[in-house]
């Protein structure tokens, strides 16, 4: 037993990246992993050194210029999700080619926390940049919940859809999101509660409904397209990239190889 | 003048630019960061056809984009918007000389526009005020995330902000076009976030505000303010070469910004040189939204001629022809301005 044990406990790089789904872009609401954001994972498990067991993982973003607060936190809820792991002793969590790569390396290395790392330029926490994320996240699932209702039932009205019920959902993708989403925001999540809400739960008077669906649109599609430019600047930066990323069917196009949408169009006005 | 199927459409590329980043005019490593930014965006987004060579690109000279704009590209009049970036490059990334002195020698041809950063405080407001002076420009682009020693960005809202665009109330610069990149401080909020401009377009009832590329990555954000204030437009850099790639999510911006934003209020850019207008241009005449999107309206020509020329001569006072001149449409000052823009008639959404 003495010598299988350690085997059991020795941590894989199937481990580190399984570890590393949890870790969301905030802006994008996706897991890293699936973004293609972990350059590398390096294990050291102390077996030559008769160290401790060290990970080392490298992340990438599309561009030197992406938001330093969001590279932060990305980078920071790696180290927490990976010294979280059994078998993992120390972890050492670096950001690659952006323009504060150093100054968050180091604050990462030193274990500064956000106000150590940044300094003068933080201000106290960033719960509030989260939290906005997910309410867009929400606002976005929620928006394709409805509208794929609405193009599959063609009984249902653009009014009455304030008073469509979680039951009334079809099971799927969408909804399953829609459910995550809601969790995150505290939000009920029991069948007979209102689909469309704002972010405390609070339901639309009928005649907000229709601007209530067009805002929501606007942000759907706004993720959904930074999600796949994001993307597509990374397979651009990092040649070879693109076998790490996981395809995203939000917003999907004929360019990304998904053969069921269609491309006609609709006839000129003039 | 583009010409397609009998019409014609007069364009003005409201985004251009004459950089130079060239390795001696680099200060930093942040200056390379930057150009190579820049060429992944052109990468990325240009069809393989249209993409320069590295060295192309970090300096083309007013030779060339004389060439890519007015010879090759069909634009009829276009206007720089310079972004200064003086920590990242010696002499600038912008050249303000050389683009002043082509627009000096084209001024049927080209219109050079300023900027200013408001951290340069009192001897800052001088310059603008001697700058304008020997310049006459109507209009001032500004990077809200420049850097400046300790400071990497800033607000429309800041003090000396808000003195600054007095001051181009009282010159007569009209035309605050609005870039919105990462703005750093504080690092608490999204840096993205788009809602200095809705407090000071309703302080200054005077100045139009052009956001440019539309507000992205905050779409929705730049949609909402929009659509409340009568003076905020949007400017199409960046949106503009999704028409490639990208033509669903290009037709779904479209069809956010006609509702929101409405016809009137929308300038085709270029963004020169990040990409080079002419196919940008005939992609754009030859546009429509997919059949399948009944949630928006077709585009119509009309539509196509008032974004792709119109609408930026209206506010520049450029000189149109007879001939290709639009009456303005009666849409709302505020509010959504195409509330019908939902294609009813064969949608899911009906209400019958």
């Amino acid at each position: 037993m003495v010598a299988v044990l350690p085997e059991l406990l020795r941590v894989t790089e199937d481990d580190v990246r399984a570890a590393l789904d949890v870790v969301l872009d905030p802006e994008l609401d996706e897991p890293i992993t699936d973004l293609g954001f972990v350059r590398s994972v390096a294990i050291d498990d102390g077996s030559v050194t008769a160290g401790p067991t060290t990970v080392t993982i490298h992340l990438r973003l599309p561009t030197s210029f992406c938001s330093p607060n969001f590279a932060y936190l990305m980078c920071a809820d790696s180290k927490d999700a990976l010294s979280a792991l059994n078998g993992v002793d120390r972890v050492v969590v670096e950001l690659d080619d952006h323009h504060d790569s150093d100054l968050i390396n180091a604050g990462l290395a030193a274990d500064a926390g956000y106000l150590g790392t940044f300094g003068s330029e933080a201000e106290s926490n960033l719960d509030e940049l989260r939290e906005t994320f997910r309410r867009k996240a929400h606002t976005a699932a929620m928006e394709r919940s409805l509208t794929a209702l609405l193009r599959s039932d063609p009984s249902v009205r653009e009014e009455a859809l304030g008073e469509v019920t979680l039951e009334r959902l079809p099971a799927g993708r969408h909804t399953d999101a829609l459910l995550r989403r809601r969790r995150a925001l505290g939000l009920p999540t029991t069948p007979n509660a209102r689909v469309l809400v704002d972010h405390e739960g609070r339901p639309y008077d009928t005649t907000e409904v229709p601007m209530a669906l067009r805002r929501a649109r606007a942000t759907r599609i706004s993720i959904d397209g930074n999600a796949h430019f994001c993307r597509g600047l990374l397979r651009t930066r990092y040649a070879g990239s693109g076998a790490d990323q996981a395809p995203r069917l939000d917003g999907a196009e004929p360019a990304d190889h998904h053969h069921l949408l269609p491309i006609a169009t609709k006839e000129h006005q003039s | 003048m583009y010409t397609k199927d009998g019409e014609n459409y007069f364009i003005v590329d409201a985004h251009i630019a004459l950089w130079d980043a060239r390795e001696a005019n680099i200060r930093n490593i942040h200056g390379k960061q930057f150009i190579d930014c820049f060429y992944d965006y052109h990468r990325n987004l240009s069809p393989e056809s249209e993409v320069w060579s590295y060295d192309e690109y970090t300096y083309y000279g007013g030779e060339r984009l004389m060439k890519d704009l007015f010879q090759d590209g069909h634009v009829d009049h276009a206007i720089f918007q310079p972004a200064y970036l003086g920590e990242f490059y010696r002499n600038g990334f912008g050249q303000t000389e050389e683009a002043f002195q082509l627009a000096q020698a084209h001024p049927d041809k080209l219109t050079y526009n300023h900027c200013f950063d408001p951290r340069n405080g009192e001897q800052g407001l001088d310059d603008l005020r001697r700058d304008h002076e020997k310049m006459r420009f109507t209009g001032v682009k500004l990077y809200t995330a420049e850097w400046h020693g300790e400071s990497r960005g800033w607000k429309l809202t800041d003090p000396w902000a808000v003195r600054y665009l007095e001051e181009c109330e009282r010159l007569g610069i009209t035309n605050i076009h609005i870039h919105k990149g990462p703005t750093i401080r504080p690092l608490d909020r999204d840096a993205f976030d788009v809602a200095d401009i809705d407090h000071v377009a309703t302080d200054f009832q005077g100045l139009n505000f052009i956001v440019e590329h539309v507000g992205l990555p905050r779409l929705e954000d730049y949609c909402w303010i929009a659509t409340q204030e009568p003076n905020v437009y949007g400017g199409l850099a960046v949106a503009m070469p999704f028409i490639h790639t990208r033509p669903r999510y290009f037709a779904q911006i479209m069809g956010e910004l006609l509702y929101w934003v409405g016809e009137d209020r929308l300038f085709f850019s270029s963004d020169y040189a990040i990409w080079t207008p002419k196919w940008l241009i005939e992609a754009f005449v030859d546009f429509q939204i997919p059949e399948d999107m009944t949630e928006y309206a077709p585009i119509t020509t009309e539509q196509k001629k008032k974004i792709l020329g119109l609408n930026a001569a209206k506010m520049y006072g450029l000189d149109v022809p007879e001939d290709l001149r639009l009456p303005e449409s009666a849409t709302p000052a505020t509010g959504p301005r195409d509330p019908g823009a939902a294609d009813v008639a064969d949608s899911p959404l009906a209400t019958v």
